[in-house]
């Protein structure tokens, strides 16, 4: 079947922060980059980050991004590689102000500076005490970030494909990646944008639990195509529940509430984080404060009439503070919990928010192939959520999401041009079957008629995966989690919906979406199976320990054969000595 | 629940309809777009947009008993029974309730939706006084959505010619950012029988916002700056 293909320098998969930004710099170095997206830029995911941007300004008090790295390497539960933590907090100061230029509304201090808050896991000298560290245009920071990116696209005229799909990698006999498959939603044609480079910026997947803040989207459709072309997933196990999503509907509410002086209550009106942690209390990083969420419920101090939440109170700021810095916390409460928050406090519960692992890459943004030796996979690159590079580790510090997409989108296009300058390479010719794999599934769905629903296989993935790989992961529980997700990938195997049609056609769509749910679920159930310690989001009751002699290295999860391999995480940072691994105290 | 929704699939409809659902909704659903994902799993057929699910992203804007709105923030216990669900007025259907925004974002495009200044950048941030700040609330918050422009009959007959209370409200969003050296141009770009005077004070987008935002009081900003530099 002959179809169309079309050539690029470059393809970015993704038009959230990472790929918005990655793009810009192809865009401002005169490439052709194109840009697919599912859905138009400023709906991306990216849109819906609250709180903040980390950046060691020290704008309202003194700071530096030693003390940022620290406190990342410390809040990775030292699973995250130093050298890439250097790159990144190095680099924050100057991606917020770039940032700011390119005219993203902050608010701002009296002097004019750009006006930082709190949160979770900052601190200055070294875990002293919490640091006002998260820039923050009220508690709309992506949203004004993303808008602000996809501006600067605007004038950049970078060319974007909105609403198209891509389906899988084309790679040849050698393994470089010499573009994508993808699909245009609104005819149902098929193509191939044939490139010298693709960039993987497809976010998280945060839609395989059952409980999530993350959008319909959030499908990890990269990390299915890099699995499915033999390219490994690392870290899958770690999966930030974020302390506050409003109960029963998931949508975040941001950090930033207890940056600004917010606190967690439980049924006695008890503020318990005083226990968990003395210094910072609520501020923890948030595996801590979820984990310390959980204990409460768990031990039949919840609040409600089920005892199955905890209370976010921040009425005593005043409506003033709350309308200034948390107007958008205060429209989701009313709406969502039908609280004011100005007077009652919002039930939240832990909830899915982020995926720590992802494609792995270095900090250049380039795909490694495999886990030893650091070997790159030619033509393919990743950044933002759906990389691992890893400076996240085991648990991410909030506000260093919307950093990690700058500084990393940055680097990866960087590293892109400088690769498309050195070899001034020609296409190399696609292989014949470039389009086969792509093709075939979409033939099987077309041309099946029955199955399975592919409503009911994704809702039970979500339920096997919040009831078997949650905050508290049970040995038991996991091995029967294991059995059942690949129960579940292969019922998967066989969906069936009723719309044929080639117009936007959202059955085929969530069909081809739940396929790559299933890579990202498989490799997470897996690989925290595999893992037999308790580090930062990954906690497990047979062994509640962190296990340093063991197990301080990097999963590696092959499709093929659904293995998994090792890497030693990375402890020597670029310039400055390393953090040694030491008791996790908050 | 109860729901009339409008239908059209070019390739296999010769034209379009309403087609009446009776829904089963569970104790968890309580905002329209819940709902329409209910509907979805039983017809995969019906299909829309939608993305957040907490009215930032904008995708699944649609007219709800009339009034445009975003499904996902409206809710269920509000509405009249039958929900009657139609695309967003005024634009072109592509199915059911997914239109072509093409235009909605052509105009969005024309207004020179960045910051300009071409001054040296500095190694820090450009400063901004927090009153000088307080001027972009009511602005940059707005997500795109297209509710208010597909609201405005001026836009409805002229959405090639005239701008929209989406793209003017962006538009005014430059003007007021003391960061932003422009102004001339901007307004150069928009003095024009369409482009910006088109808005008769008709107020349908301020009553649709689903943000709150004020597109109208926006446009009266526009205007009072064009007067400014004439006189």
């Amino acid at each position: 079947m002959a179809i169309t293909t079309r050539q690029f320098d470059a393809v970015v998969v993704g038009a959230g922060g990472s790929g918005l930004r990655a793009a810009l710099q192809l865009a401002e170095a005169n490439l052709r980059v194109a840009v697919l997206s599912k859905v138009f830029p400023t709906r991306s995911h990216t849109v819906a980050a609250q709180g903040g941007v980390s950046a060691s300004l020290g704008n309202e008090e003194p700071d530096n991004w030693h003390w940022h790295m620290y406190d990342t390497v410390k809040g990775s539960d030292y699973l995250g590689d130093q050298d890439a933590i250097e790159f990144m907090c190095r680099k924050a100061s100057e991606a917020v102000i770039e940032l700011e230029h390119y005219g993203m509304p902050f608010d701002r201090l009296d002097n004019g500076k750009i006006y930082q808050r709190p949160f979770g896991g900052h601190t200055s000298n070294y875990g002293e005490r919490a640091v006002k560290r998260a820039c923050a245009a009220a508690d709309r920071t992506g949203h004004a970030m993303l808008h602000t990116l996809y501006q600067r696209n605007v004038r950049a005229k970078t060319q974007f494909f909105v609403e198209w799909m891509a389906l899988d990698l084309v790679r040849n006999q050698a393994g470089d990646v010499l573009g994508v498959v993808a699909m245009e939603m609104e005819t149902g044609e098929v193509a191939i944008l044939h490139a010298k480079a693709t960039l993987l910026a497809t976010g998280g997947a945060g839609r395989i639990y059952a409980a999530s803040t993350n959008a319909f989207i959030n499908t990890g459709d990269g990390l299915g195509m890099a699995a499915r072309a033999g390219i490994p997933l690392e870290d899958m196990e770690f999966w930030q529940f974020h302390p506050t999503g409003v109960a029963g509907a998931g949508v975040l509410i941001t950090e930033g509430v207890r940056g600004e002086g917010g606190f967690l209550l439980n049924k006695n009106g008890e503020r318990f984080m005083e226990r968990y942690a003395p210094t910072v209390k609520d501020l923890a990083s948030r595996d801590v404060v979820s984990r310390a969420m959980a204990t409460e419920i768990k031990e039949g101090r919840g609040a409600g009439k089920e005892a199955d939440h905890i209370l976010l109170k921040l009425d005593h700021l005043g409506a003033d503070v709350i309308d200034k810095r948390l107007p958008g916390i205060r429209e989701i409460a009313k709406k969502f919990a039908n609280v004011d928050p100005a007077k009652d406090p919002i039930p939240v519960v832990p909830t899915c928010h982020y995926q720590m692992g992802g494609v792995p890459t270095n900090m250049h943004g380039q795909a490694l192939a495999g886990h030893s030796g650091g070997a790159i996979v030619k033509g393919l690159y990743a950044a933002g959520e759906c990389a691992c590079v890893s400076v996240h580790g085991a648990n991410r510090l909030g506000t260093n999401s919307l950093l990690d997409l700058l500084v990393f989108g940055k680097a990866a296009g960087e590293q892109v041009v400088k690769d498309l300058k050195a070899d001034a390479i020609a296409h190399q010719d696609l292989p014949k079957d470039a389009a086969d794999r792509a093709l075939a599934r979409l033939a099987r769905l077309d041309s099946a008629k029955s199955g399975e629903s592919v409503h009911e296989v994704g809702a039970e993935l979500r339920r096997t995966m919040q009831l078997h790989c949650g905050v508290f992961r049970f040995p038991d529980s996991l091995a029967e989690g294991v059995r059942k997700i690949h129960e579940v990938a292969q019922r998967a195997g066989s969906l069936y919906f009723k719309d044929k049609s080639k117009v936007f056609n959202t059955a085929r769509v969530e069909a081809l979406e739940l396929e790559n749910l299933v890579e990202v679920a498989v490799s997470t159930m897996v690989s925290a199976h595999a893992r037999q310690e308790s580090r930062g989001a990954h906690d497990r009751s047979d062994f509640p320990n962190r296990d340093d002699a063991n197990w301080m290295k990097h999963t590696f999860w092959y499709k093929e054969g659904n293995r998994l391999e090792y890497r030693p995480v990375n402890l020597k940072p670029l310039t400055v000595e390393s953090f040694e691994p030491k008791a996790r105290v908050y | 629940m109860r729901l009339s929704i409008y239908r059209y699939n070019p390739d296999v409809d010769a034209k379009p309809y309403m087609q009446d659902y009776d829904i089963e909704l569970e104790p968890t659903d309580r905002m329209l777009l819940d709902a329409l994902v209910r509907l979805k799993s039983v017809d995969d057929t019906f299909s829309f947009r939608r993305s957040c699910r907490e009215g930032v992203c904008g995708s699944d804007a649609m007219n709800i008993n009339g009034k445009n709105g975003l499904a996902c923030i409206t809710k269920i216990a509000d509405l009249k029974e039958p929900v009657v669900i139609r695309p967003l007025p005024g634009m072109p259907v592509i199915r059911d309730l997914i239109v072509d925004m093409s235009q909605f974002f052509k105009q969005y495009h024309s207004v020179t939706p960045y910051v300009v200044n071409d001054t040296p950048r500095p190694e820090t941030e450009r400063l901004q006084s927090p009153e000088d700040r307080e001027e972009l609330n009511g602005l940059y918050e707005c997500i795109l959505c297209a509710c208010c422009s597909t609201s405005c009959p001026s836009f409805w007959w002229n959405p090639d010619k005239f701008v929209g209370p989406a793209g003017l409200l962006q538009a005014y969003r430059f003007l007021a950012d003391t960061r932003d050296q422009a102004t001339n141009d901007r307004l150069d770009n928009l003095e024009d029988p369409y482009r910006l005077f088109r808005c008769h004070s008709i107020m349908n987008c301020v009553d649709v916002c689903p943000k709150g935002l004020n597109p109208t009081k926006a446009i009266g900003k526009i205007k009072d700056l064009l007067v400014k530099r004439t006189v």
